[in-house]
């Protein structure tokens, strides 16, 4: 048996999942699974730091930070002794295109977890003082990382790559927008943002569907409806060809580099996905890691994913290597990726492929909180509740000539924007 | 899944990871707390009000190797993981590291098997896997559908004894593990500071040197330190099969003794020889200071037991002191110096409860902008002092029960975690009984005990405190420009 087949037959499968909707127009895809007596939900927001006001990067991660500091009634200190007395995990976050959360409870608690829920996704209080210590939590944050080569790198390669496009901006904002941000910016961006017909729900657990249902009517019921969006414009990688230095006194250079990509909805993204994988996906098998680490040494980590944004896809990778190193790290990535482009992989490279994915794509499903996430993120994708079923047979069909047209979408001509932050010596 | 690793990090890969270093709850600051988590915080999957849990069992093969099956039929998936009783502080003195690079070098094929055979097999057969080590053990671990645990345990077994290293494999492994330790210390003040309180902390006991070994060390690593630290660790007595997933003890026996049980034993099991820490009397200091940080904070370490070295549950007690102090936002330290005196962005504790040895207790805060560290380090310290008195009321003490024992139903969600609870747990010399219990225990700790032990344990003449600020002149000695 393959773990391909594991995913149609469990007790806890995502294939399982079943619509939930109320009379109030929320729906959820649902998995019941009584084992382990907790539920875990999982949900996003259309709208996240794409939509930060100019000037104001940062302002939806701050927003998202600051729904569980107090709501209704309750202020920052006893609304977190609420969850903590039961212990319910609740948490938020900004990404460039939503706004997400996810909310862990033990079974026996589920009625108080649902009503915090509630009242902080629809009442959050936004008191001052609570603004105030997580803009200062913030600042720190950015001063923390201020000099870190990774993050430096990456911020750079944002910055660069998108230039002039709210995915330039960081997400976590900078010292001077997070101090330009008002409380006023806050409220209308939740307005805009936390709305009902805008949210994508999953719920994994031990919960039957009209509980369900109920809990969803309390917790997402009570929302207006979001505001209008602002449109993000569809953009590519630029600059590429061109390298970047982030000029930082240590001994090893952080380098992020990347191409072209192809969007998730895209009837590609399964070949480009497959062609990634042979490249430098997430195994100990991938050409980069072996050529790089493997027979070379020259870093601890390397490898390359795919980047899908509602308005703009890349491939996009990562290694550090000593400052020395870096152009011979280079050279052996960019020789990789010219072999795909002009030889793609090996009939048997392609298979073995297929087969690691299509085989551990159930390993991502192995908790509540996994099973949960990843439902969510394919609903926001408007790829269908049956798209885990039909998932694995999209990627055992992919062909030669589908590779071939995924390298020539995605790598193109080979060439990438490259930066590195450090004090590569030759670069 | 992805590159090999120690624990002290996840993945190895980017560290962006890290945007929420400086929320509330986060012992993220400190890379080692990492691995306290995974020790205690996630250990004993079951409450004692909870729904039943798995019944685990174990047994031993001839050879010494020992068994643990952990029952999850979610799914017909399983975990297969072999534990060594051997960690970084283990290494030979002069060879730090050596735990950690073996580690690496165990991907590198045996006679049976060449280089990469193992790795391709499981790709092949749509598993993961990786490897990982610590100071007290060493794992390695994949993840497979159901039937092909035979074959893991196949490969498993035959890379217990049979490991073949040559030079042209060694040197360039030995060069990925410098640029391991170039990532996660080389370019990272904080990482350093981290590494300099804890070999101050432990002035005798190898806890004080980096899992991942000094640089000047790593660098002289070659093939016969390896071999030589290989046959003497990596034998059946000294290893832990824990098997986690869709599958019967009986299974696991028959299919166990088929592979492990092939392998031939040394006659013993190899020797620990640890250090003992002597009874501490100073109180110590230290910063790192770099021209790249631009966020100063505050760290203290004190030495306290581990679960293997107190008594009378202390360790239950240190635990529970950890969350009532410094766990999340409705922690006494969160709530005295983020939200009531304002003097600090964050601050929080956690207690590296799972080791065998004497073991650390932190506490940290990071200074809001315009503190010095000297003045929050007064003020933590007087609201330490009054932890006692103040923090330890009937509410307080029942919420941090409450989210402790919580975390082992969350935990048993994952059949990862359950394999790592118990192996983690046995390879330092508990037993299946007290990860069972530990829910019990934690809920029995009585406010006299947690005072008592912040009392005993939360003293100067026990601390390591450490402070991480800027320098304008990157040629000032580090170890001195602060004070």
């Amino acid at each position: 048996m393959n773990l391909a087949e594991t995913a149609t037959r469990t007790a806890t499968s995502p294939t399982q999942a079943q619509p939930v909707a109320t009379t109030g127009g929320i729906e959820a895809w649902h998995v019941e699974s009584p084992i382990v007596p907790m539920i875990a939900l999982a949900f996003t927001f259309e709208g996240g730091a794409a939509q930060d006001p100019e000037g104001k990067a940062g302002c939806a991660q701050m927003l998202a930070r600051l729904l569980d500091e107090g709501a209704g009634d309750l202020p920052s200190d006893a609304f977190q002794e609420r969850l903590a007395a039961r212990a319910i995990e609740l948490s938020f976050h900004a990404g460039p295109d939503a706004i997400g959360g996810s909310l862990k409870m033990l079974l026996k608690h589920a009625d108080e977890a649902v009503d915090l829920l509630a009242l902080a996704l629809a009442k959050p209080r936004f008191d001052p003082d609570s603004v105030e210590r997580v803009r200062a939590q913030t600042l720190a944050g950015l001063r923390y990382q201020q000099n870190d080569p990774g993050v430096m790198a990456s911020r750079r390669f944002f910055k660069e790559a998108f230039a002039a496009h709210p995915y330039g901006r960081p997400s976590s904002g900078t010292t001077e927008s997070i101090a330009a941000i008002t409380r006023d910016d806050l409220v209308a961006m939740h307005a805009q943002i936390l709305g009902r017909g805008a949210v994508k729900v999953a719920a994994v657990g031990a919960i039957d569907a009209a509980r369900l249902t109920e809990a969803l009517n309390r917790s997402f019921g009570a929302l207006p409806e979001a505001g209008p969006l602002r449109a993000v414009p569809h953009t590519t990688v630029q600059d590429l060809g061109r390298r970047v230095v982030v000029d930082l006194d240590v001994p090893q250079s952080v380098i992020r580099f990347g191409m072209a990509g192809v969007p998730w909805r895209d009837p590609d993204f399964i070949p480009a996905y497959v062609l990634n994988h042979v490249l430098g996906g997430g195994a100990f098998t991938s050409r980069l890691f072996q050529e790089v680490r493997e027979k070379r040494g020259l870093a601890y980590s390397v490898g390359t994913s795919l980047v899908s944004h509602r308005a703009a896809a890349m491939t996009w990778g990562y290694t550090a290597t000593k400052n020395e190193r870096v152009g011979e790290a280079l050279a052996v990535i960019g020789d990789e990726i010219g072999r795909l482009i002009s030889d793609g992989p090996s009939d048997e490279e392609l298979q073995k492929a297929k087969d690691y994915l299509t085989g551990s794509y159930a390993l991502g499903f192995d908790t509540s909180t996994k099973i949960a996430h990843q439902l969510v993120q394919i609903a926001f994708e408007g790829l269908g509740m049956d798209y885990i079923a039909r998932r694995n047979d999209m990627v055992a069909a992919v062909t030669q000539a589908d590779i071939r047209r995924a390298a020539s979408r995605t790598f193109a001509d080979g060439k990438m924007l490259v930066v590195a932050a450090g004090r590569p010596t030759d670069f | 899944m992805g590159q090999k690793r120690t624990v002290l990090d996840a993945k190895g890969r980017t560290k962006d990871n890290g945007m929420h270093l400086f929320r509330k709850a986060t012992p993220a600051l400190f890379p080692t707390g990492h691995t306290a988590h995974a020790g205690r915080l996630e250990a004993a999957p079951f409450g004692r009000s909870e729904a039943g849990g798995p019944e685990v069992s174990s047994f031993s093969l001839d050879n010494g190797l020992d068994v643990v099956v952990v029952p999850d039929h979610r799914a017909p998936v399983v975990t297969h993981m072999i534990w060594y009783r051997n960690g970084s502080a283990d290494d030979p003195l002069g060879r730090s590291g050596i735990a950690h690079f073996l580690e690496h070098l165990m991907f590198k094929g045996t006679e049976t098997h060449p280089v990469g055979a193992f790795s391709k097999a499981v790709s092949g057969l749509g598993g993961q896997e990786n490897a990982f080590t610590s100071y007290d053990y060493t794992a390695y671990f994949q993840r497979v559908a159901r039937d092909h645990l035979e074959t893991m345990m196949a490969f498993e077994a035959d890379r217990m004894t049979g490991l073949v290293l040559d030079d042209a494999v060694v040197a360039p492994e030995r060069d990925v593990v410098l640029e391991e330790r170039r990532m996660r210390v080389e370019t990272d003040p904080s990482a350093q500071l981290s590494e300099a309180m804890a070999a101050s902390l432990f002035v005798h006991h190898p806890y004080g040197i980096p899992i991942i070994g000094w640089m000047h060390e790593i660098e002289e690593l070659n093939r016969e330190h390896a071999l030589a630290y290989y046959k003497r660790f990596y034998t059946p007595e000294n290893a832990i099969l824990v098997v986690a997933g869709d599958v019967t003890p009986d299974a696991v026996r028959r299919l166990a003794e088929g592979t492990y049980g092939r392998v031939t034993p040394q006659g013993a099991r190899p020797l620990r020889l640890r250090a003992r820490e002597p009874e501490p009397k100073a109180l110590r200091r230290l910063s790192v200071a770099d021209p790249k940080v631009e966020q100063p904070t505050l760290q203290r370490l004190y030495l306290t037991p581990s679960c293997i070295t107190a008594r009378d549950g202390e360790c239950h007690a240190l635990e529970l002191l950890a969350e009532v102090l410094g766990g999340g936002a409705t922690s006494y330290l969160y709530r005295k110096l983020v939200m009531e005196l304002g003097i600090a962005v964050n601050a929080g504790a956690w207690y590296m409860g799972s080791a065998i040895d004497d073991t650390r207790f932190s506490v940290y805060a990071v200074p809001a902008e315009g503190v010095s560290l000297e003045r929050l380090e007064e003020e933590l310290d007087r609201i330490l002092r009054r932890a006692p008195a103040e923090a330890l009321d009937a509410e307080a003490i029942e919420r941090a029960k409450t989210r402790l024992v919580a975390e082992t139903v969350y935990s048993s969600d994952s059949q990862s975690s359950l394999a790592r609870i118990y192996g983690s747990a046995l390879a330092i010399g508990e037993t299946i009984d007290e990860v069972r219990r530990w829910p019990t225990d934690i809920e029995a700790v009585s406010k006299e005990r947690l005072s008592a032990a912040a009392e005993r344990y939360l003293t100067p003449a026990r601390s390591v405190t450490g402070y991480l600020i800027k320098t304008r002149d990157p040629d000032a000695p580090r170890a001195l420009a602060a004070e």
